[in-house]
This record gives structure tokens, C-alpha cells and sequence, in this order.
């Protein structure tokens, strides 16, 4: 055995190089982004997959390997939710006084979310369990997998699918929100992070920071949503 | 830095013990969620305690999907199988939902004569 095999085994057993890799993916997407004056077509999230992907392909690592290093990252997404409940307090009493219009943009929303996806991968031929996987991604993925699990998706074709749903929401919000002329920080940021959760968050942060806030509280509020209704509707339609 | 970790933790913690003893579909997180609003209201000194530490992790929110997000090699099978109509099912609906739930919002706070 040569020393590099050598050195690549004992690499492959720990978690320090996969954590590494995650951490310089990411700082390449977030610079690219900096560098690309924060356009929402060079999306760090989108960029670091893509990076890692190939790096496992290109090495033959499987994601189970690749995971034993990154769940390090993974596990902050649990106490990173718990914290979306600092600017939800922070802006109450904007909360407060839009709690029709929220409500009723979380249901719309929603529930547009789950059967359009669903609707549209039907009509493209998408079946059985991938097309059950596609019912919970506009919730935060934490929930989204959970819901997966229960009624019958494939959670990790889930997650691809929650990823790329907020990534596709970071990059085409703007933009369509810029021609529909909608104004309304609330309304922007609120319908964001219900359709996009917390990628949808993150770039609504980017953007202004009471659309970030109600971005989080409509990530929040469909995470809920979501856990609740997306076992009725799936019982519903398969 | 230690206390506000231990607060967030310790809020996902009673929200995972929750979630898991009453069988709630709710998942554990979302609960903490809750629960830390409802402590930050009770205890004052809370939300100056906790803000810090949040606003580190929140910064870097896009960073913890990356993870998940890598998931998509194990499932490149079905990527390659089914992808048009998965790429078609996520743009469409993505879009549809962000627009609708921005119609939506802007009509209901128009109702409520707000002029926005």
C-alpha cells in the first residue's frame, strides 16, 4: 500500500476532510457571490453542491462518507430554526398588525406550493414515490424531510428537492417581484420564505431586513403548515 | 456565547422531547421556535442575551443547506430518470407559489385599507 492510499483511508475515516471541504466549498460560493456583486444568479448554496458533487464523483466517495463530516454542519440547521425567533420577536408588532394578509398569503401559498409541484411533475411524466417526494419541498428541510418519511417520498431525493427549491426561489424573487411591482417588504418577504424557506430567508436578508424578518416568519408558519397538511393532502391524492 | 448556545439548544430540546412524547407532526425545531418567542416575551433580559449568537448563526444560514443539498449524488438515478419533469415541477411551482402568496398578501392588506 502506498503512503497516499494510506494517508486517503485514514482521511476517509474521519470526518475532518469532508467538514473542510464543505466549509471551503461554501467560502468559494460565498467570494464568487461577493465578486459577482451578490447577483442572485451566483448562488453560494447552488455553487458549494455543485463543487462537493464533483469532488465525491471525481473521488468515488459515497454520501454516507461524505456525511459523516458534514453532519457537524448539518445538525446547526435545528438550533439555527430555534433562532429564527429572534427577529420574529424583533418585529412583533409589524406581526402583529399584518396577521390577515399573512395568513391568508401562508394558506394561498402553501398549498399552491405542494400541488403545483405536484400537478406539473404529473403532467411530466414523474410517478410513484419521486413524485410523492416533490409534495413537502417549499417547507425548511428539517421539516420537509420528517414529512417525506411519513408519507412515503424518498428523504433524500426530498432534500435535493427542498435545496433546489430555495435556490430557484433566491434567484428568480427579485427579478419577478421587481415586474409584478410589488413594493411591500412585508408582503415580499413574507411570500418568500412560505414559497422558498430558509435559502428564500437568507436572500430576503440579503435584500432588506424586514423582508428578511418576514421571510422567517413565513418559513416558520409553513414549516407548521406544511407538517400539518401535507400528510392530509398526500392521503388525498395517492 | 456559551449561555445563548445553551438557551437555543436547550429550546430544540424541549421542542424534540415534545414533538416525539405527544406524537405531534410538528417537528421538534419549529417547537423551539415557539418556545424561545414565548421566553423572549416572558423574560426580558432574554432577547439582548440571545440576539448575538443568532444573528452569527442566521448570517450564515445558507451554509447549513449545503449539506442536504450535496444528498442529490446518492439520488442520481432517479435525477437522471426523472429530471425534466422534476426541474419543470420545481420552477413552475416555485414560481407559482411565490406569486400567489404575493397577490395574495397585497389583496388582503388592500382590503384591510392598507396602502402600501
Amino acid at each position: 500500500m502506498s503512503d497516499f492510499t494510506r494517508l486517503w483511508i485514514y482521511l476517509q475515516q474521519g470526518p475532518l476532510l469532508w467538514l473542510t471541504v464543505t466549509l471551503l466549498a461554501y467560502g468559494i460560493g460565498d467570494f464568487l457571490f461577493l465578486r459577482a456583486k451578490r447577483s442572485p444568479w451566483v448562488n453560494p448554496v447552488l455553487v458549494a453542491v455543485v463543487l462537493i458533487s464533483v469532488a465525491l464523483v471525481g473521488t468515488g466517495t459515497d454520501y454516507e462518507t461524505y456525511f459523516q463530516g458534514a453532519q457537524f454542519v448539518h445538525f446547526l440547521l435545528g438550533p439555527a430554526t430555534v433562532a429564527l425567533a429572534v427577529p420574529l420577536f424583533a418585529n412583533l408588532r409589524h406581526v402583529r398588525s399584518a396577521l390577515l394578509p399573512m395568513t391568508a398569503a401562508l394558506a394561498v401559498g402553501s398549498l399552491v406550493a405542494m400541488l403545483s409541484a405536484v400537478g406539473i411533475g404529473w403532467l411530466c411524466g414523474v410517478r410513484g414515490e419521486v413524485l410523492v417526494s416533490l409534495l413537502p419541498k417549499s417547507a425548511t428541510s428539517p421539516v420537509a424531510l420528517g414529512v417525506a418519511e411519513t408519507i412515503g417520498g424518498v428523504p433524500a431525493l426530498t432534500a435535493a428537492m427542498v435545496i433546489l427549491t430555495g435556490i430557484i426561489g433566491a434567484v428568480v424573487v427579485t427579478p419577478l417581484y421587481n415586474a409584478m411591482g410589488v413594493t411591500d417588504w412585508r408582503a415580499r418577504g413574507f411570500a418568500t420564505g412560505v414559497a422558498a424557506h430558509g435559502i428564500g430567508t437568507a436572500r430576503a436578508f440579503q435584500v432588506n431586513d424586514t423582508a428578511g424578518a418576514f421571510a422567517g416568519i413565513g418559513m416558520g408558519l409553513n414549516a407548521l403548515l406544511t407538517a400539518l397538511l401535507a400528510p392530509i393532502v398526500a392521503h388525498w391524492l395517492f | 456565547m456559551i449561555w445563548p448556545l445553551a438557551i437555543l439548544l436547550g429550546c430544540q430540546l424541549a421542542g424534540e422531547v415534545c414533538s416525539r412524547a405527544l406524537g405531534l407532526p410538528v417537528p421538534g425545531p419549529v417547537i423551539g421556535m415557539v418556545l424561545l418567542l414565548v421566553l423572549m416575551a416572558l423574560f426580558r433580559p432574554l432577547p439582548g442575551k440571545v440576539t448575538p449568537t443568532a444573528q452569527v448563526i442566521l448570517g450564515n444560514l445558507s451554509l447549513l443547506f449545503v449539506p442536504a443539498g450535496v444528498g442529490i449524488v446518492s439520488q442520481l438515478d432517479k435525477v437522471a430518470q426523472y429530471g425534466f419533469g422534476l426541474l419543470a415541477a420545481l420552477l413552475g411551482s416555485t414560481v407559482l407559489a411565490l406569486a400567489a402568496g404575493v397577490a395574495t398578501f397585497r389583496l388582503v392588506a388592500r382590503a384591510m385599507g392598507d396602502r402600501a
